[in-house]
C-alpha cells in the first residue's frame, strides 16, 4: 500500500475507441492523483461515458492503456472490479426490492461479512432508514440517486466513478450529491466524475479536464483554467440573486431529505439555516 | 474468481426469485393461457376429435398443454433480462467483482423454478378435469426430466432473445412461435389426420417426440424409439441455445 501511494490512482494514455466510423474517442491521456476529485467535462456526445465504461471494464479500448488503483483495466478486469465502483447516468437499482434489500444484494456479491449491518449503517448515513423497508420504486429521483450513490459505495473501494451523477436532479438533490461526493474525497477515496455542469466542476473538483471531440484540450486546477482567459476585469454589477438562490433559500438546502426523513443527522447545519428563514 | 461462481448465483437467484414472489401474475398469467385452452379443447373441442386410442382425451392433450405452459413461461425470462439490461443494473453488476456467467445462471434457474410451479398448478387443475396417470415413480421422474431439459432448452433462447432486444415487446415476441408449435404437432390431433405435407412437418419437429413420449410415460406404455428423438432434439436445441447465448453474452460484455 505505501510503495502504491505515490502511483495515480488513475493513469490514462492515449485512449482511443470507435463505434464504427464514429471515432469518439481519438487519444485521451491524463491522470488522476489518489484521494482527489476529477472532473471531465464535455458537452454531450463528447465521449465522456464511453470513456468511464472503459475505465470500469464495460468497454474495451481499440487503443492505448488504462490503469486504475495499479492495474491495467484490459489485463486484470477483475482486480480492478475489486477496486472500483460505478454510478452510471441512470441509478441502476433494483426497482422490486426494497432500499435495504438493494444495498444487503450488493455487499453480499461484494462478498462481505455482515451485508445487512452494512446496509443499516449506510441508509442512516443517507438519510433512507425510513424509506429502507420501502420498494425503490416508490423513491423520488433525489432518494433513489442517494440509494445508488450509497450502492456504490459498500465494500469502500478506492476509486468510485460517478457518470453524471446529477443529472436529472433537483436542485436540493444536487447539493446533497455534492455534499456525498466531497465527504468521499476527504475519507481519501478518489472520485472521477463526469458532468456537464460547469458549475459542478467549479464546486466539487480539484482538477478539471476538458474533453472535446475526443482529446482532453485542458487539464488543470481551477485556478489555472481561469488563467487561460485574459486578466479579470473590475466592473460594478448589481448583485442579483439567481432564480436557483431564491429556489433555494424558499424551499430550504435540504428540504427533500428534511421532508422524507425528519431525524436524519447529516446536513444539519444548512437544514436548520433553511428552517429558520422559513 | 471460480469460487465466487456458486455463491454469487445463488445471490443472484435469490434476487429473481424475489421479483418473481413479488409478482405472482407472472406464475399464474402462466398458467392462465394453458388451462383456458385445456378447458376448450377438452370440452368444446375434444368431443369431436378422434385420437383413435380409448384414452381420455385429456390425457392425450395434457403433455402438449405442458410445453405450451413452458413456451409462454420463457418469455418471462426475455422480459426480466431485458429489464435488467435497460435499467443499469446489469451495468452494476458487471463493473463488480461478480462471476459473469452467474448473471444468466441466475435467470435460467429462477425460470426453471418458475415453470415447474406452473407446471404444478396446470397438472393440479388438470387433474381435477380428470387427468389420470399410472405412471410409476420411474416414468415420473423420465416426465420431469423431460420437461426440465425442454423449460433449459426454451430459457437458454429466451437469453438470447432478452440479450438482443431492442424493445421490450421483441423481448418476449420469440415465445408466440414457439407457443404455436404443438398445434402442428400430435400434440392435439393424431397427425394421420393432416394434409401430407402438414403431417411430415407435424412429425418431424421436435414437438411430437417429445409429446409423444411424454404420453407414454403417463399411460405406462413403452417409449420406444421416440425418447431418443426427442432427447436428441432437447440436448441439441439446449446445447445450441446455450452456445448462441453464451456467444452475444461475451460479444456484448467483453
Amino acid at each position: 500500500m505505501t510503495t502504491d501511494q505515490a502511483l495515480p490512482a488513475i493513469r490514462v494514455q492515449g485512449i482511443e475507441k470507435s463505434f464504427k466510423d464514429l471515432h469518439v474517442l481519438r487519444g485521451v491521456d491524463f491522470e488522476v492523483t489518489r484521494g482527489s476529485i476529477f472532473a471531465l467535462l464535455g458537452s454531450n456526445g463528447a465521449g465522456k461515458t464511453t470513456l468511464v465504461r472503459i475505465l470500469s471494464t464495460l468497454l474495451k479500448s481499440d487503443a492505448g492503456t488504462a490503469t486504475v488503483h495499479g492495474f491495467d483495466v484490459a489485463a486484470k478486469p477483475n482486480d480492478v472490479r475489486e477496486s472500483i465502483s460505478l454510478t452510471g447516468q441512470f441509478a441502476a437499482v433494483d426497482e422490486v426490492l426494497t432500499g435495504r434489500e438493494n444495498l444487503v444484494l450488493v455487499a453480499k456479491l461484494r462478498h462481505l461479512k455482515n451485508p445487512g449491518a452494512i446496509a443499516d449503517d449506510l441508509l442512516a448515513m443517507f438519510g433512507l432508514t425510513e424509506a429502507g423497508g420501502r420498494r425503490a420504486a416508490t423513491y423520488s429521483g433525489g432518494m433513489r440517486r442517494r440509494l445508488d450513490i450509497s450502492m456504490s459505495l459498500i465494500g469502500d473501494p478506492p476509486v468510485i466513478f460517478l457518470d453524471e451523477p446529477t443529472t436529472g436532479l433537483d436542485p436540493q438533490a444536487r447539493i446533497e450529491v455534492w455534499q456525498t461526493v466531497k465527504q468521499l474525497a476527504k475519507g481519501g477515496t478518489t472520485v472521477l466524475l463526469t458532468t456537464q455542469y460547469l458549475d459542478e466542476a467549479e464546486h466539487l473538483a480539484d482538477r478539471i479536464a476538458i474533453l472535446h471531440e475526443g482529446r482532453i484540450i485542458q487539464n488543470g486546477t481551477l485556478a489555472e483554467l481561469k488563467q487561460l482567459l485574459p486578466a479579470a476585469k473590475v466592473e460594478y454589477v448589481e448583485k442579483q440573486p439567481s432564480l436557483e438562490d431564491v429556489f433555494l433559500t424558499l424551499v430550504g438546502h435540504t428540504g427533500e431529505a428534511a421532508t422524507d426523513d425528519a431525524d436524519t443527522t447529516r446536513a444539519s447545519g444548512s437544514a436548520s439555516a433553511g428552517k429558520e428563514l422559513r | 474468481m471460480t469460487t465466487h461462481v456458486l455463491g454469487d448465483t445463488r445471490v443472484l437467484t435469490a434476487r429473481s426469485l424475489t421479483h418473481i414472489l413479488r409478482s405472482p401474475d407472472t406464475i399464474i398469467t402462466t398458467a392462465v393461457t394453458p388451462i383456458a385452452l385445456m378447458l376448450l379443447f377438452v370440452y368444446v373441442l375434444g368431443g369431436a376429435i378422434n385420437t383413435g386410442s380409448d384414452e381420455s382425451y385429456i390425457n392425450y392433450m395434457l403433455p402438449g398443454i405442458l410445453l405450451i405452459t413452458i413456451a409462454s413461461g420463457v418469455a418471462y425470462t426475455s422480459y426480466r433480462l431485458f429489464l435488467d439490461l435497460q435499467g443499469g443494473i446489469f451495468e452494476r453488476f458487471q463493473s463488480m467483482p461478480v462471476a459473469r456467467s452467474s448473471m444468466l445462471w441466475a435467470h435460467v434457474l429462477t425460470s426453471l423454478v418458475a415453470n415447474l410451479a406452473s407446471m404444478a398448478i396446470v397438472i393440479g387443475v388438470a387433474l381435477i378435469m380428470g387427468f389420470r396417470t399410472g405412471a410409476s415413480v420411474a416414468a415420473w421422474l423420465a416426465v420431469i426430466g423431460i420437461m426440465v431439459l425442454f423449460t433449459l432448452a426454451m430459457t437458454w433462447l429466451a437469453v438470447v432473445a432478452g440479450l438482443s432486444a431492442k424493445t421490450v415487446d421483441g423481448a418476449s415476441a420469440f415465445s408466440y412461435p414457439l407457443i404455436f408449435l404443438p398445434f402442428i404437432s400430435s400434440a392435439f390431433v393424431p397427425t394421420e389426420s393432416m394434409p401430407a405435407p402438414v403431417a411430415w412437418f407435424a412429425e418431424n419437429q421436435p414437438v411430437t417426440s417429445i409429446v409423444d413420449t411424454t404420453r407414454a410415460l403417463f399411460a405406462g406404455q413403452p417409449v420406444g424409439s421416440d425418447i431418443w428423438v426427442a432427447l436428441a432434439w432437447l440436448v441439441g436445441i439446449l446445447v445450441i441455445a446455450y452456445v448462441w447465448a453464451v456467444a452475444i453474452y461475451r460479444r456484448k460484455f467483453s
